[in-house]
């Protein structure tokens, strides 16, 4: 369960992102689109704990991110742009750091960290530091590290972006195994991904939620692409 | 749940991290390696160690803060800048655990790296009850004392760390600030402050000074003064550490 209420950033003066307002269900995987700059990494901050909104709270499965910030974080996985990642690590000493900070119990540990590397299918991997690692290992090890402790809630920034068509397969795959019972917010640049990895789709621009559809409705008689293209078009004469 | 209410949750996976960063990869024993050499060398070649009448470690300790004010920060400077560089802060920040905890981790294993290069010049311990007998209890003070000075050079070199995303800077903030605390208590400076503003204000200066509070131990005494002091410098800038890294979360 995840509910985002008013949320608002600006940064020197600007606004980021602006009054956004989003609820999703378990079962929701909703797609969170817009152009460069639109604002989805800074609210994906937000409802994560990076970033303090201006105003406005995020809640997750009922705990504020602002006034139980540990309870709500410890309730999500978060993947953040870049999956960024200690590359001295190897894959399981990385995951493991993960478990320790998130304080699972410790009989638990060996368990999940085996879980997580089996669903990102990173096994392979397992005896390299992070560093060694191709870009599309990186981003699975990051993935990895969201799922470690089976949150409700997923916050993905970007998790496809940068894998070659086989990588974005498996992640693809990987979401639609979760989909089921959790909550997963995804931001994604590449547009074809949407109706083969969501059921609802968020499409922001400058800080505001445009639409809020299903990928079908969106797309009907015409390509998903064209309607993004029309939205986001139609915003930005708005506001020349 | 008491972990619910641990204000510094966190603290022991980010120092098993750091411990595994600084000895999975050279940084730690280079860092001790050179340290030694140095530490060495000056005792032997500048205080001429064999060449004294009495046998104490006086001509060892007295190198501690001038070599902790380079080689500190040296060791401090990857512990939040390395993170910015990275962008694993955000990794962090996104983690259930507090900033308090992440400071009270990094320090701590710093201060590891440096306390076992500490244990490492034991032998010379030993040398100095083989030459002759030595106060073991002043030397054990000192060495106390000699440590808690490492925490706070320490403590200023993470702070400088979490200001910046690169470790050059890091490094060179630390040592000046690290300067003019070593050096505001060096006879050199206090007379010169002295002559310009009187005895008074070189006095007030000097009881900020890493070498006035190192000093009472040297010789054997233990002053309560100088080990509040050193803590209090631990937490302040350990404070300011927290200050400096949290404020990504607010941007």
């Amino acid at each position: 369960m995840l509910s985002l209420r008013a949320l608002s950033k600006s940064f020197n003066g600007k606004p980021a992102v602006d009054r956004l307002s989003l609820e999703a269900r378990p079962g929701d995987v909703v797609g969170f689109l817009g152009p460069n700059g639109a604002g989805k990494s800074t609210t994906m901050r937000m409802v994560s704990g990076v970033l303090i909104p201006d105003e406005g709270d995020a809640e997750i499965c009922g705990h504020s991110i602002i006034g139980e910030r540990v309870s709500a974080q410890a309730v999500l996985g978060y993947l953040p742009e870049g999956a960024p990642l200690y590359l001295d690590m190897t894959p399981p000493d990385f995951l493991m750091f993960l478990a320790r900070a998130r304080n699972l119990p410790k009989s638990e540990r060996r368990d999940r960290i085996d879980k997580a590397i089996a669903d990102a299918r990173i096994a392979n991997v397992t005896g390299k530091t992070i560093g060694a690692l191709s870009k599309g290992y990186r981003r699975r090890v990051g993935l990895a590290g969201a799922i470690l402790h089976d949150p409700p809630v997923l916050i993905l920034d970007e998790p496809t972006d940068g894998l070659d068509p086989n990588q974005k397969r498996a992640v693809r795959a990987l979401i639609a195994r979760m989909a089921k019972e959790k909550t997963i917010l995804i931001s994604t640049h590449t547009l074809e991904e949407v109706p083969a990895m969501c059921s609802r789709v968020v499409i922001v621009d400058k800080g505001r939620i445009i639409t809020d559809s299903t990928p079908d409705a969106l797309a009907e008689g015409t390509s998903l692409e064209a309607a993004f293209r029309d939205l986001t078009d139609q915003s930005e004469a708005e506001a020349a | 749940m008491s972990w619910l209410t641990d204000p510094f949750r966190g603290w022991k996976a980010i120092y098993q991290r750091e411990l595994g960063a600084y000895f999975g990869q050279p940084v730690a024993y280079v860092f001790i390696t050179v340290f030694l050499v140095a530490l060495g060398l000056f005792t032997w070649e500048g205080s001429r160690f064999f060449d004294t009448a009495t046998v104490d470690l006086a001509p060892f300790f007295v190198w501690h803060p001038w070599l902790y004010m380079i080689f500190l920060p040296a060791l401090a400077m990857r512990l939040w800048a390395d993170e910015r560089a990275g962008g694993t802060d955000e990794l962090l920040l996104s983690l259930p655990v507090e900033v308090s905890g992440l400071v009270t981790g990094k320090l701590l294993a710093a201060w590891t790296v440096a306390g076992a290069a500490l244990l490492f010049t034991l032998p010379m311990w030993v040398t100095a009850n083989y030459l002759g007998s030595p106060d073991n209890a002043a030397i054990a003070l000192t060495y106390l004392m000699s440590f808690l000075m490492a925490g706070s050079y320490i403590a200023i070199g993470a702070a400088a760390s979490a200001l910046t995303s690169r470790q050059v800077t890091a490094f060179v903030i630390a040592v000046v600030v690290a300067f003019l605390f070593t050096a505001a208590g060096w006879p050199l400076v206090l007379s010169g402050i002295a002559g310009l503003l009187g005895a008074g204000t070189a006095e007030a200066l000097s009881s900020f000074s890493f070498l006035t509070h190192f000093a009472p131990a040297q010789n054997g005494v233990l002053e309560l003064r100088g080990l509040i002091f050193f803590l209090s410098v631990i937490a302040l800038f350990a404070s300011l550490t927290g200050l400096f890294a949290a404020r990504r979360r607010a941007a």
